[in-house]
């Protein structure tokens, strides 16, 4: 029996691909939106096998502060960084830090990094294989326990409210 | 166009245009590599970001229709910037490049003989 779920396993997927789409067509033609109506189909469900697990997004108004937040936080966190890599007497201090992982899901692990290598300052250079454990390097730090805390408050609990709760 | 409007797309070309500046100017200058990937990963994100508005700005008051494909440039380079970074800070520790001894925290794949007290230079310094 062919169900809503069986070929249309990631509503949300689909429709941000058939956006892209008409984005890049530059068009929004009838032809256009049937085109990529196809292949917003046909694409998850060729994919589809690849990915280990499909998370869903429990709380869309959390994803949405923590985009907007995440916006704020890369302009103004661009500005300082600016400050200092411009600043000729600059005395950075910059740090490994092995950041202990709350999250589980590998899909989420891999949000948290992006945004953390988005944020100005901070670069994730390696996931530990055991999944528990991220390691980043930053620009310049003061306080080790302070950008733990930050991350943590910031980035972690939001997605995890929106993705794994 | 109103002078306003001229004024506010060049005042976002110009501040975009200085960040990715600063950005280039860190990979230039900083003192080890996991430093100077700093400058190129980040600082064009912002930059970028307000060349594009600058952009859409101009073709909205040239055209009269706002025309939201720029958005997807952002998105592209949201999507893969991070991981681009990430790819190149792995591959860094993994040929155990060298990092200045200012660096706290060590992580398990440098020792401690990788650490330069001096600026590391770029590799590909003396052969050109």
């Amino acid at each position: 029996m062919i169900t809503p779920r069986s070929w249309l396993p990631t509503p949300v997927l689909s429709l941000l691909l058939l956006g892209v789409w008409l984005l890049l067509a530059r068009s929004y033609a009838p032809g256009q939106i049937v085109l990529g109506g196809i292949l917003a189909i046909i694409i998850p469900l060729v994919t589809y096998q690849f990915w280990d697990t499909t998370l869903r997004i429990k709380k869309p108004w959390v994803l949405l502060r923590f985009i907007l937040r995440v916006l704020k936080d890369i302009v103004v966190a661009n500005f300082e960084v600016a400050c200092l890599v411009a600043n000729p007497w600059r005395r950075l201090t910059p740090h490994f830090i092995e950041y202990p992982l709350m999250l589980e899901e590998r899909f989420t692990i891999t949000l948290l990094a992006s945004t953390i290598s988005l944020t100005p300052g901070t670069v994730s250079a390696n996931l530990r294989l055991d999944g528990q454990s991220l390691l980043i390097h930053a620009l310049n730090v003061d306080d080790e326990e302070e950008l733990i805390r930050q991350i943590r408050e910031r980035y972690e609990r939001p997605l995890k409210e929106i993705y794994e709760c | 166009m109103s002078i306003f409007v001229e004024a506010l797309i060049s005042l976002m070309l110009i501040t975009g245009g200085v960040f990715v500046f600063i950005g280039s100017l860190g990979m230039a200058h900083l003192r080890d590599f996991y430093m100077r990937l700093h400058g190129p990963t980040k600082a064009t994100t912002l930059g970028i970001g307000c060349m594009l508005i600058a952009s859409m700005g101009y073709f909205w008051s040239v055209d009269g229709h706002i025309d939201i494909q720029e958005l997807l440039i952002t998105l592209f380079l949201f999507i893969t910037a991070p991981v681009s970074a990430h790819l190149l800070a792995k591959t860094g520790l993994h040929l155990r490049l060298k990092h200045t001894q200012k660096t706290q925290g060590k992580p398990i794949e440098l020792r401690s003989e990788e650490v330069g007290d001096k600026p590391v230079p770029h590799p590909d310094k003396g052969h050109g």
